[in-house]
């Protein structure tokens, strides 16, 4: 496997990524309505080669947050800081260059690949958009990027049309890794996957990690995917970090009713179990509703 | 790097080293599916389709004779010689000649010229304004795309025939005038085809990959989205190069052409002023227009095929009866349960033979229970669940066995009663919910029609009850998202919307494949809630499919563990989570992240289920699993295991014990 970019060799003190007070705001419609802002001043840190889980529910910005670091939503105020380099509100153009080492990963496996080109072409793109490779360059690179996430060669030669679920999302974390990334954007990569599968990608993004010394921003929203493979744990509603601590802190006894709630809600796979949380779970509800 | 994974279950009291088949010292790199067809290029695919090759040729044909006109014939096709006029065919004039002493051959040779000069300047000026415009107005929006419909919708608005032959009739004619004009008229559809396509790419997650991966716009849309417009603008660059050949011809025809340009529709003026004298004058221009239109046609249709590479489901009717022997009238027999599935075996053709996807099935569902359907992905629990409420896909067939619902065979009935059924007594939550909410309707008329129809509820009614469900599936804002529009809902809200509808008629028995999925755990536990309260309330039976086992611990009464088509176990929520007894329900509860040692590796079950055609023959699961011995090449059959049924021979022998 490739190692990470070695560029700006980072001081060990200084975090990869630092998002403060980030603000993003989507106009809707009419120019006369105010925008609708969807991220109140959320400040987070990303050190290299760990992994920060954010979970919470749908709509309360999580995939906005991983979006404008990728710079694909609208910042209207704070920053984006990534290996000392303000990224946010750059151009498209000057963009493309930082965005070398932030890539992603999203959760459709079946909507990320486009289906009418084979699996060697959408791996060869990310290699030569920016001239770093060849094309004979690229090819090999290929070999070893689907290698490295337990593909065939020949899968080179399919289309995402053919593969499974699993499959796919193995060939979008290969073209994730493909221009050597500093950070994966991992946006509910497993939420698609099957049981079985999912443990095989999980495993598969732990081992890469310890391989390349890649950062994630995993964001989920089950609390015990991501405990499982997040350092620390952030944990966003309707906007904001309402809680941000060590991953075994925050999925066994976490500090925020919301984060409480969100954990009751989880099912485990225990009948018996399950049937007290649920309990728990109504009782506290019928207290009032928690977290607002 | 690759997926070897460790054996996924705690060891068996009476301790056999699992047995090594040879499959599984292979690295569990994942296997691609064997029976993929084999793939042909755009090329490969248009050489096979015949129409689309004798169209190519025909107009190939019609290329070369307007090229090498001067070659075919000596005569000019303007010179008049008196001798000619209306001359039979001769060798000098192998068509004889024209009302004014023209060689008609000529004619007909140098008329090709113009008619394909015509079709090629429309098409190229539509194209040439549509395309650019409708990519940049669909990919970068804003006042562009303001500005831009807005001239597009105006066009559009114009009679363009009658503006043309006004404008021919005012300006005089002018072949490249008039067909720029035809151009520049047909530029609207072609914009608005391109612009549509562009805003549907636009949003799809790979398109966001391209960016993110670092490619320019410029790229993003050569490489991306243009392949996925090329196939509707192939379309409609053949239509409308079809109807400049046509306009054109008519334009020459009434006689507002260039006087001295050989065409095929001054050939017909001149022909219907001698009908009477020479029939075979107007047969000539006429079979050429005709021939070269429907050859241009054809050639778009079979471009079009050959770069749409997604197979075409077949025009047929999507659900199909069972095919077999003629069943007696579906008589009612009380069971005592509301569901009993017997023997199900579904079916695909496929080359070489038949592909049974799912393989005597058997289940039961009473009143009130809720049975939990799990299995890795492609183990069937879908096409299951699909030939219970005969929704089948196009080729799938239910070959045989009983699905009794309520004592009537389901599999029997006449798609009229089926239909009578479904949405009324029998609810279904697919699996996908955007693709099953059709996009060009509002949700609350696609929520409000079914209640309309099954309870005969009056509209204001039916909208009430439909907004009070939305509000039960912890929509918050119901109002709004019954005036949406499907693509304005997230997916998790467009799953509580199916959910909502399919819950509305109260049914007997639900059908729910992966209902929550897509949800929340806040909203998933909201929804389970509404669910167990529909079963308390009505008895609703339920069939749930589900990757989530903590769902099933949740809510499931029972368990039926799908592999490879077939069932492997069934047993009570209990004990199977307590005591799996089928060593592939023992690997699946190991693959869950439980919590203990963060980022240890998680136990997996090696390698992936086998597709329909390379099952093993004995044990389907044997390849993968850690228990597999030699006796395990024969196929078990089910047999009883505490209050189910298992399907494992040594289990069945109780070689294995579970210690748990
Ligand atoms: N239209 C079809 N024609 C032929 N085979 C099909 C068709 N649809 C599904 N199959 C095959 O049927 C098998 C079972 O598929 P099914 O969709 O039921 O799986 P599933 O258990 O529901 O999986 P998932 O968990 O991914 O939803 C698979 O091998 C699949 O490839
Ligand atoms: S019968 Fe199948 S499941 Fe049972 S031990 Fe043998 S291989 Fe494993
Ligand atoms: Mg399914």
């Amino acid at each position: 496997m490739e190692p990470v970019n070695a560029t700006a060799a980072a001081d060990p003190a200084q975090p990869l990524l630092t998002i403060d007070k980030l603000v993003v705001e989507y106009r809707t419609g009419g120019r006369r309505r105010p925008p609708l802002r969807v991220l109140h001043e959320v400040s987070l840190e990303v050190h290299a080669h760990e992994t920060l889980g954010l979970v919470g529910e749908s709509g309360s910005g999580k995939t906005t947050l991983g979006r404008a670091v990728l710079g694909l939503a609208p910042v209207a105020g704070g920053t984006i800081t990534f290996a000392g380099t303000r990224i946010d509100g750059l151009g498209r153009r000057a963009r493309r260059g930082p965005s070398r080492d932030i890539q992603v990963v999203f959760q459709d496996p079946y909507g990320s690949l486009n289906p009418s080109m084979t699996i060697g072409d959408i791996l060869t793109e990310p290699l030569t958009a920016r001239h770093t490779h060849t094309r004979r360059a690229a090819r090999e690179r290929i070999g070893e990027l689907l290698d490295a996430v337990g593909l065939p060669a020949d899968t080179a030669a399919r289309s995402a049309r053919e593969l499974s679920g699993g499959q796919r999302q193995r060939v979008a974390i290969a073209r994730a890794l493909a221009p050597g990334p500093r950070l994966i954007i991992c946006d509910e990569p497993v939420s698609a996957l099957d049981l079985s599968t999912r443990a095989q990608v999980i495993n598969l993004l732990v081992e890469l990690q310890q391989a390349t010394g890649v950062a994630y921003l995993f964001i989920a929203h089950d609390l015990s995917v991501v405990g499982h493979v997040s350092d620390r744990v952030a944990v966003m509603s309707r906007g904001e970090i309402v809680e941000c601590a060590d991953a075994t802190r925050v999925t066994t006894d976490p500090e925020h009713p919301y984060t409480r709630n969100l954990l009751l809600a989880a099912p485990v796979p225990d009948p018996a179990r399950q049937a007290q949380r649920r309990a728990a779970r109504h009782r506290l509800a019928a207290q009032g509703s928690p977290a607002g | 790097m690759n997926d070897n994974q460790t054996a996924a279950i705690a060891p068996p009291t009476a301790a056999e080293a699992p047995a090594q088949s040879p499959d599984r010292a292979k690295p569990a790199a994942e296997s691609v599916p064997a029976a993929a067809p084999r793939r042909h290029g755009p090329a490969g695919r248009f050489l096979r389709d015949p129409i689309a090759v004798a169209a190519a040729a025909v107009l190939l044909l019609v290329i070369a004779t307007g090229v090498c006109a001067g070659l075919l014939t000596e005569h000019g096709p303007n010179k008049a010689a008196l001798d000619a006029v209306l001359a039979d065919p001769s060798g000098t004039h192998p068509l004889g000649g024209d009302g004014s002493g023209r060689d008609v051959l000529s004619r007909l040779l140098y008329g090709s010229r113009t008619s394909l000069f015509a079709g090629a300047i429309a098409t190229g000026v539509a194209l040439l304004i549509g395309v650019p415009t409708g990519l940049a107005a669909g990919y970068v929006g804003g006042w562009w795309d303001a500005l831009s419909s807005w001239v597009a919708n105006l066009f559009l608005a114009l009679p363009g025939v009658v503006v043309l032959l006004a404008l021919v009739a005012v300006r005089g004619p002018g072949l490249v005038g008039s067909m720029v004009v035809l151009g520049v008229l047909t530029a609207a559809p072609v914009f608005r085809l391109v612009r549509g396509e562009v805003k549907r790419v636009r949003g799809e997650p790979y398109v966001d990959a391209a960016r993110v991966a670092g490619l320019s716009d410029p790229r993003i849309m050569g490489r991306h989205i243009l392949r996925v417009v090329r196939v509707p603008i192939i379309t409609q660059a053949s239509l409308i190069f079809g109807l400049a050949l046509i306009i054109e011809s008519g334009i020459a025809f009434l006689g507002l052409g260039e006087a001295d340009r050989a065409s095929w529709g001054a050939m017909l003026n001149d022909a219907s002023v001698h009908v009477y004298d020479n029939a075979m004058l107007s047969v000539w221009p006429g079979a050429a227009i005709t021939l070269t239109v429907l050859a241009v046609t054809l050639l778009g249709a079979g471009l079009r095929d050959a770069f749409e590479d997604a197979p075409k489901p077949p025009a047929a009717t999507r659900r199909r009866r069972v095919r077999g022997p003629a069943r007696e009238p579906a008589v009612r027999v009380d069971t005592g349960a509301l569901l009993v599935v017997d023997g199900l075996e579904v079916a695909y053709p496929a080359p070489g033979g038949e592909a049974a996807v799912v393989d005597a099935v058997s289940l039961r569902v009473d009143r009130g229970e809720i049975l939990g359907l799990v299995g890795e992905s492609g183990c069937g629990k879908t096409q299951t669940a699909l030939a219970v409420l005969r929704l089948l896909p196009v080729g799938g067939e239910i070959r045989s066995g009983r699905v009794m619902f309520d004592g009537r065979d389901l599999a029997a009935l006449s798609e009229r009663d089926v239909n009578a059924l479904r949405g009324r007594r029998i609810g279904y939550i697919p699996q996908d919910p955007m693709s099953n909410l059709d996009p060009s309707f509002r949700i609350g008329s696609q929520l409000v029609e079914p209640l309309r129809a099954h309870l005969g509820l009056s509209r204001d009614a039916a909208r009430r009850r439909a907004l009070e469900l939305l509000d039960r599936v912890g929509i918050a804002d119901p109002a709004r998202v019954f005036a949406a529009y499907p693509h304005q809902v997230s997916g998790g809200m467009a799953q509580r919307v199916l959910i909502a509808g399919a819950v509305a008629a109260e049914p007997d028995l639900l059908i729910a494949d992966e209902p929550t999925t897509a949800l929340d755990v806040t909203v998933q536990a909201e929804i389970l809630d509404l669910l167990r309260s529909l079963r308390r309330e009505h008895g609703m039976g339920m069939i749930l499919v589900t990757h989530d086992l903590g769902v099933v611990a949740d809510i499931c009464d029972r368990v039926a563990v799908m592999y490879a088509g077939e069932i492997v176990e069934t047993a009570t929520s209990a004990d199977l989570f307590a005591r799996p007894a089928h060593p592939y329900s023992a690997a699946l509860l190991a693959a869950i992240p439980d919590g203990a040692g963060a980022r240890s590796r998680l136990p997996t079950i090696p390698d992936r289920v086998p597709s329909v055609h390379d099952r093993p023959s004995g044990c389907r699961f044997a390849p993968r699993c850690a228990y597999a011995a030699p006796g395990c090449a024969v196929h078990p059959e089910p047999t009883t295991h505490r209050d189910g049924a298992v399907r494992c021979v040594r289990v069945e022998n109780e070689v294995i014990v579970w210690n748990r």
